[in-house]
């Protein structure tokens, strides 16, 4: 029988992979950027379980507004890496230090 | 049993998937390896009845998000092999931070599993009896959460807006259209009425 422990491990292991993701390709934004996208996805699966197994619609409902936040992620840091490329010919995360932050 | 057959299929493809895109040496594999994740996200969903949110996953994630990756990064000329360098260098590290993430992980379902956590059974909002998904949801996000829903709507004009303004150029050599000086011109300025003489024409 499937029960919710089941559901939780996928989603941690697909979470913890993003991060996993963020560190391996530390130089490739656009890698970086799915890395998040596979994070989030964790994060949806794990709200979409909750709220079916415990009866409540409500983790459906933040699951959808999860959705919503990381397609205007997406949006805004591809656009942000389009401009950035125009600008400088390359997307290597290392070379962004000119505010010197 | 079936049940038990297709979610082990979905987890292990989505697990799968995952790791080969964040693997992966050319990132339009990782591309589709992530739209084949989502795919199989949406299947588990689906087998737990959450077809609503499955279905946006489809539409949002594959129709959209990822197609935006995939013109991104077909259309960016890089050397990709060259942003790969630290990959080897990062992976040890890397490794040991993604164990020590996920035995969190595990342990704190065990905990869970092992009972003893008061969760409120029915909880806030429990589906309708007799309602599919899609009306459970809608019944909850057109009352209760009608302005968040709103405010989701707001966060996508804004980012819409925002990508517009930010790759919007101008480019020299182009000449766009001008809203405001063609509703500026009027008539009085443009034409003028002239009595030419026959054999004479008109000065301009």
């Amino acid at each position: 029988m499937i029960g919710i422990e089941h559901y939780l491990v996928v989603s941690s292991i697909l979470f913890v992979m993003g991060v996993l993701g963020i560190f391996l390709n530390r130089k490739n934004v656009i890698i970086i950027l799915m890395a998040i996208e596979l994070i989030l996805l964790a994060v949806n699966i794990n709200l979409v379980a909750f709220s079916v197994f415990l009866g409540d619609m409500v983790g459906q409902v933040f699951a959808m507004f999860v959705l919503t936040v990381a397609a205007g992620e997406a949006a805004i840091g591809l656009a942000i890496l389009v401009i950035y490329f125009r600008g400088r010919g390359s997307i290597a995360v290392d070379d962004i230090n000119q505010m010197k932050g | 049993m079936i049940q038990t057959f297709t979610f082990y299929l979905f987890a292990s493809v989505v697990i799968a998937s995952g790791a080969f895109t964040i693997l992966s040496r050319n990132p339009v594999h990782s591309v589709l390896w992530l739209i084949l994740a989502f795919f199989n996200a949406a299947g588990l969903m689906v087998l737990i009845g959450a077809e609503f949110i499955a279905m946006l996953l489809v539409i949002v994630y594959v129709g959209a998000v990822a197609v935006l990756f995939l013109f991104v990064v077909m259309m960016l000329d890089i050397d990709f092999a060259e942003l790969r360098a630290g990959f080897m260098k990062n992976l040890p590290l890397g490794i040991a931070l993604a164990a020590v993430f996920l035995a969190e992980l595990v342990f704190g379902i065990g905990a869970y599993q092992a009972g003893n956590i008061a969760l409120g059974k029915g909880g806030l909002h429990p589906a309708r009896e007799g309602a599919s998904n899609i009306e459970a949801v809608g019944e909850l996000l057109y009352t209760r959460y009608i302005f968040l829903f709103e405010g989701a709507g707001l966060v996508l004009l804004v980012a819409m807006v925002g990508a517009i303004v930010l790759t919007n150029r101008k480019r020299a050599g182009v000449k766009p259209q001008n809203i405001a000086s063609q509703v500026r011109r009027r008539p009085q300025d443009a034409v003028r009425n002239t009595q030419p003489t026959v054999g004479e024409g008109v000065e301009l």
